[in-house]
Formats: C-alpha cells, structure tokens, sequence
C-alpha cells in the first residue's frame, strides 16, 4: 500500500528583489497512516515553511520551487486551489502555534464548529451540533455543553488550544500537522496536550507531523524524526534511536547543549557560531564552520542523506561511516 | 565581606532571602508572578505591604535619589533582547549610557575603554560597538544586553527568562557565559525562568510560584529529588524527558485561575488534588521541613502527603 503521505525532493524559493533564495533545499521524507513524525531544528531551519508547502500554503513571494507532494494519491502542488481547499481543513488539518490563528474572536465555539460541520457533510443543525459536542468530549473539555456557548477569550490558552484540536478533528482527517503546537503554553499544559494528540493519533488511525524546536517533546510521542538544518534534512531514522544515539554532528550537537544530561553547574556543551542566514548558507555541507569534525571535501561537496552502518537511519555526512 | 540579603515578603507573607555569590531561581508558569517578583525585588515596583532589603538597609520606601547607589549595584537582564535594547542607538551608545549615568565625570576614552573590555568579555567583538542592535542575531543580542547589565560592575543581578527566546545550542552559549561572569565578578543572580531544565542547572536554591505565591524554596538537589508541594510534583513529572515515550506525569485537575480572581484559602487547592475544608478557606503558610525545604500546603502540615 502507499504511503499517507510522501514528499520527494521538495525545494521552496523565495523570490525577493535581491535575488532568490531557497529555503528548503530538496527534502524528502513519508507517513504511513497513524504514523507520528517529527521535525525539529532551529529557528529558520525550514520546519514552518515545509509544513505550509504540503498543504500548498506557501505565500508570495516564496513558492515550491520543485519536488511532488502526494498525500492519499493525489499530487498536491499540482492541485487547482478550490481541490486544494477541499483537502485543506479537511483530510489535512493544521494546528498552530497560536490558537487564536485558527479561532474567531467574536463567534461562539458552537458556531465555529458547527459552520465547520456544515461546510463538509449534509446534515441538520442539531446534528451538527451533537457532532460538535462529541468532539469536544473527544478533547477530555470539562463540561462541553457550557462551553459550546462561550467565546474564545472566556477559556485559557490549554483550553483554546483543545478547542483547535476539537476543530481540527471535525472532518476525521487523515493527518494533523502541528507546527509548535505547545510552544506557548506552561509545562503541565503542554504534557496534556501531546497526551491528548498521541491518544488521538492512536484512536483515531490519523497520522501526525509535530514540528518544534523541542527534541524532549518530540521524543515523548512521535516514531520517527526528521532534523532539519538550514532548509535540508541532516538526520532521520526512528525517534528513539536517533535521540539515543545521534549520528550527524549537528544532531549531535544540540542533544549535548541539553542541560540536564551534565552535571548540574558545568558548563554546557555549546555548538559554536550560529545557523547561516538564507543568503549566506556556505558551500559544502551547511554545517562545515560549526562542525568539530570535518575535512577539506565538507567546504566543497554538499553530503547526501544517504543510510550509514547504522539502521535504518539516514545521515548528511561526509565523515560518518 | 559584607553579608547581603534582599527580603520579599511575598503573597503568603513569608520572607525569603538571596544569600551573597548564590543563583536563586524562580520558576512557575507564564503569569504566575515571577517577573512581579523580580521588579519587586529591585525596586522598580513598590510592594503593597511587606519589606525589601538590601544589605540590611530597606529599599522599598526610597527616593529615587536616595536609590541611585542601589540602582548601581542591582541590574536586570530581560527575555527579549529585541525589545529591550533601543534599536536607533549603536552599541557603544547602548552600554556607555549606564556608565555615564552612575559616574557623570568619567573621560570618553576611559568610557569607550570600558566598552571593549565587556564587550570581549561577552563574547561580542569590539570592532562592531559601531553597529545598530538589529545587525546581531538573537544571541549576540542577548551578549549585549548581559554586557549592559555589566557595565557599571553590579552586585546584583536579576535574570528574567534570559534564555527563553534562544535556540538550544545559542542558549548553550548564554548560560555558560553567565555561569563565567558570575565565577569571575562574584555576582548574585535571581534567575527566573519556566524551563525546569535550566532552572536545574544553574541554581543554588529554587523557589516555585503558583499564581504569586511561593509554594515551595528548597536546595536545588533537594527540590528536584524529593518535591514535597503537590504543585512541585505535577511540574517536576511534566518535563519531557528525552527518549522517555510515554508521558507518565501526574495530572491536574481543573483549569488555572486568573491571578485577578484569586481563589480562597491555598491558591492551588483547585487543582489539588489532596485539598480538603480546610485548603479552601485558609492561607498555607510556608514551613520548614526536616529535608531543609519550605513547603507551603495544609496536607503536607498534616502530614497527609
Ligand atoms: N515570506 C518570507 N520571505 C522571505 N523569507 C522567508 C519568508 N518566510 C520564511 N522565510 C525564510 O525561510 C526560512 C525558513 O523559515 P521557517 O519559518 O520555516 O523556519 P522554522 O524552522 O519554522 O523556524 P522557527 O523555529 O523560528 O519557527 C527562514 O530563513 C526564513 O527567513
Ligand atoms: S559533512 Fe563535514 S562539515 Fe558537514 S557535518 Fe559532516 S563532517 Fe561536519
Ligand atoms: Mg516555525
């Protein structure tokens, strides 16, 4: 059977006046259904941008410059945009950072949700409503009738973002992509919701893309995992054993800056510099001028993410075996 | 040397001091009161009731004037390095301004001298003191506002969430930086934060707040090997660990309060589940337990948890 969904070489440009410059950079990677990925990084590496080209959601003047996204068989960036919205909010969901990206200020959770329902299948308002109602229990809301008549600023940001995932899962998607779906909230919170997400990924057979800059996060729900630096995939392989045992120096690299895994009052391991900006991405391997292990061929020769000794799993390095 | 100490009465009406040369840390979640604390605690907000000291002389009831030498002593170091540093002046500008300010006589060579020496020693080169903030990457940013709070050679330094904006491996580099500055200056740090990790790392001592009040001050070890105050344990079992699949944290029940509508009796009896009557109507006061904590929680007194 195929994949949910498979991306091959995808590569979005942004077209500015000064030139154009690429922000993702031929990247690939699949889902099976019910499948939980993850893609972590840094700030800029590529992980929203990605996420908004799969739904086809890449805003002037940036656009997908190359590659095929297939998601149930149909090739998405060659889907006219009213196909494309039928797919949009509806087999693919996406959840953001901010609820309030997704929810209206002035309409009642039950109206948001029910016009929802009603957008997509043909039945009678009460219907919709009950449809409404079960989602919301779905969530684990407390008292779901009392909330179906408030408005977003009555609930807290946790409960919000419940409310969002409630939405989302209207339309019994096949995939929900969560681009720092917890970023915003408080610890106790956030183990609720990727509680909540991984229950209902495992319930509901829908497959999930968690995108966050928090390797522990990803680590907790999600089988697979994709590193991103710089617009490229470095790393990827299964969840556990890439966090257990990192590969690429990069990946590497940001598990050792974790505190917590030294001595508490050492000194942390730091990667040194910083990523490049877009116009400035070096030849060769991206990574070279922070890498502690590279030779002369890493200024040269961009690395292919290519499977190493170790299984299952794919590195972008020139000097891993 | 001289002993000092900064006392906060906070809501719970209990002090708690900031012993010379320690890192106390504050965490909590995001509107619980940390940053209140802190201006609190450097006086920029006039508590309501209760007392600040500083080296055993109240500050909470000075003129402005009569706070100029503290000022000079107590610096703070914000979240937001983009927001915090004024985006139409160069850096040099940015951190000879506090040196000029406490010491109006200074020599512009011996100012701009100055400006160099930090500057090297945060890491930023000094041939770019020329540059305007919006030309440095978010971590070189957060270097110079650290460079700023270390200019006029403070004692005292209030750190609220200096690292939350930073990605992992820049927030590496800013907290082996503040570790070197206070090895090598001496300098006390209060260090809020809502990342449990760091906290971790770099504290002396741990004070955790819920909704403006402190439930829990323990040594770091001590907090994090035997959390006594419910709300301790939810937090501590709520950190995701790596490589750990499956979240087994202790839930919670019901929904945070706002702080306006602050509930009665302990704060987080609401969400405790261990409250009883008495939770509900009476203030828990923070007590010493055999472990060296203070834990504010009926149920702990009573020896129920
Ligand atoms: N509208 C745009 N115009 C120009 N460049 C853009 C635009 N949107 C995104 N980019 C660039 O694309 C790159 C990838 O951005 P993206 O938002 O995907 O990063 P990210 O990995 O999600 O980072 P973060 O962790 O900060 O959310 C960045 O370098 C960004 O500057
Ligand atoms: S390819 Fe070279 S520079 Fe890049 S990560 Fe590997 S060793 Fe380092
Ligand atoms: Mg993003």
């Amino acid at each position: 059977m195929s994949h949910l969904l498979e991306v091959k070489d995808l590569e979005v440009n942004f077209a500015l006046w000064s030139g154009e410059l690429t922000a993702i950079d031929g990247i690939s990677f699949s889902l099976d259904r019910g499948e939980r990925l993850g893609i972590v990084g840094e700030s800029g590496a590529g992980k929203s941008v990605t996420g908004f080209a799969i739904i086809n959601l890449i805003s002037r003047p940036g656009y997908i410059s190359g590659g095929k996204i297939l998601f149930e068989d149909q090739e998405l960036n060659r889907l006219p945009e009213d196909e494309m919205r039928a797919i949009r909010g509806n087999r693919i969901s996406m959840i953001f950072q901010d609820p309030m990206m997704t929810l209206n200020p002035v309409l009642t959770i039950a109206t948001q949700m029910t016009e929802t329902v009603l957008a997509h299948e043909d039945v009678s308002k009460a219907e919709a409503m009950d449809i409404a109602l079960e989602k919301l229990k779905k969530v684990h809301i407390p008292s779901p009738e009392k909330r179906l008549q408030q408005y977003p600023h009555e609930c807290s940001g946790g409960m919000r973002q419940r409310i969002v995932i409630a939405i989302a899962l209207l339309t019994n998607p096949g995939l929900i992509i969560a681009d720092e779906p917890t970023t915003a909230l408080d610890v106790t919170i956030q183990a609720e919701i990727m509680d909540l997400l991984l229950e209902l990924c495992e319930s509901e057979k829908m497959g999930l893309i968690l995108i966050t800059h928090d390797l522990g996060v990803v680590s907790q729900i999600t089988e697979k995992i994709v590193v991103m630096y710089a617009g490229k995939i470095v790393e990827s392989g299964s969840t556990t054993s890439v966090v257990q045992n990192p590969q690429h120096p990069y990946t590497q690299g940001l598990i050792k800056a974790l505190p917590g895994i030294i001595p508490p009052g050492s000194r942390l391991n730091q990667i040194p510099g910083m990523m490049p900006n877009l116009t400035e991405i070096p030849r060769g391997c991206a990574f070279h001028p922070r890498c502690t292990i590279s030779d002369t061929i890493c200024s040269t020769d961009v690395p292919a993410l290519i499977s190493k000794e170790q299984q299952g799993r794919l590195v972008a390095c020139h000097m891993i075996k | 040397m001289v002993r000092k100490k900064t006392t906060v009465k906070a809501v719970n009406a209990v002090s708690f001091k900031i012993m010379p040369q320690e890192t106390l840390g504050v965490v909590g979640e995001s509107g619980c009161g940390k940053s209140t604390l802190a201006r609190a605690v450097l006086g920029l907000y006039p508590p309501n009731s209760g007392e600040i000291h500083y080296q055993d002389q109240r500050i909470d009831r000075l003129s402005p004037q009569q706070m100029l030498p503290f000022r000079k002593k107590m610096q703070m170091i914000f979240q937001d390095p983009y927001a915090s540093l004024n985006p139409r002046m160069t850096v040099n500008k940015i951190l000879a301004e506090p040196v000029y300010f406490h010491n109006k006589s200074i020599s512009a060579q011996a100012a701009k001298d100055k400006v160099a020496e930090v500057m090297r020693q945060v890491g930023v080169d000094p041939a770019w003191a020329g540059r305007y903030p919006h030309e440095f990457s978010g971590g070189q940013r957060q270097r110079i506002s650290i460079a700023r709070a270390l200019m006029v050679d403070p004692e005292f330094v209030v750190a609220d969430e200096p690292v939350s904006a930073l990605d992992v491996s820049i927030q590496a580099q800013i907290l082996n930086l503040m570790m070197e500055a206070q090895e090598k200056r001496g300098l006390t740090y209060m260090f809020i934060t809502h990342d449990l990790s760091v906290v971790k790392h770099i504290s002396t001592r741990v004070a955790v707040m819920y909704l403006g009040t402190i439930c829990e001050l323990a040594p770091t070890q001590t907090l994090y090997e035997q959390p006594t105050h419910p709300y301790t344990r939810a937090l501590l079992s709520a950190i995701p660990e790596l490589g750990v699949q499956k979240p087994k944290h202790l839930k919670l029940k019901g929904e945070v309060p706002t702080p306006i509508n602050l509930p009665s009796g302990c704060v987080f009896h609401g969400r405790c589940i261990y409250a009883n009557e008495r939770c509900t109507v009476e203030i828990p006061r923070l007590i010493e337990q055999d472990s060296g904590a203070y834990v504010a929680c009926h149920g702990v007194e009573e020896k129920r948890i």
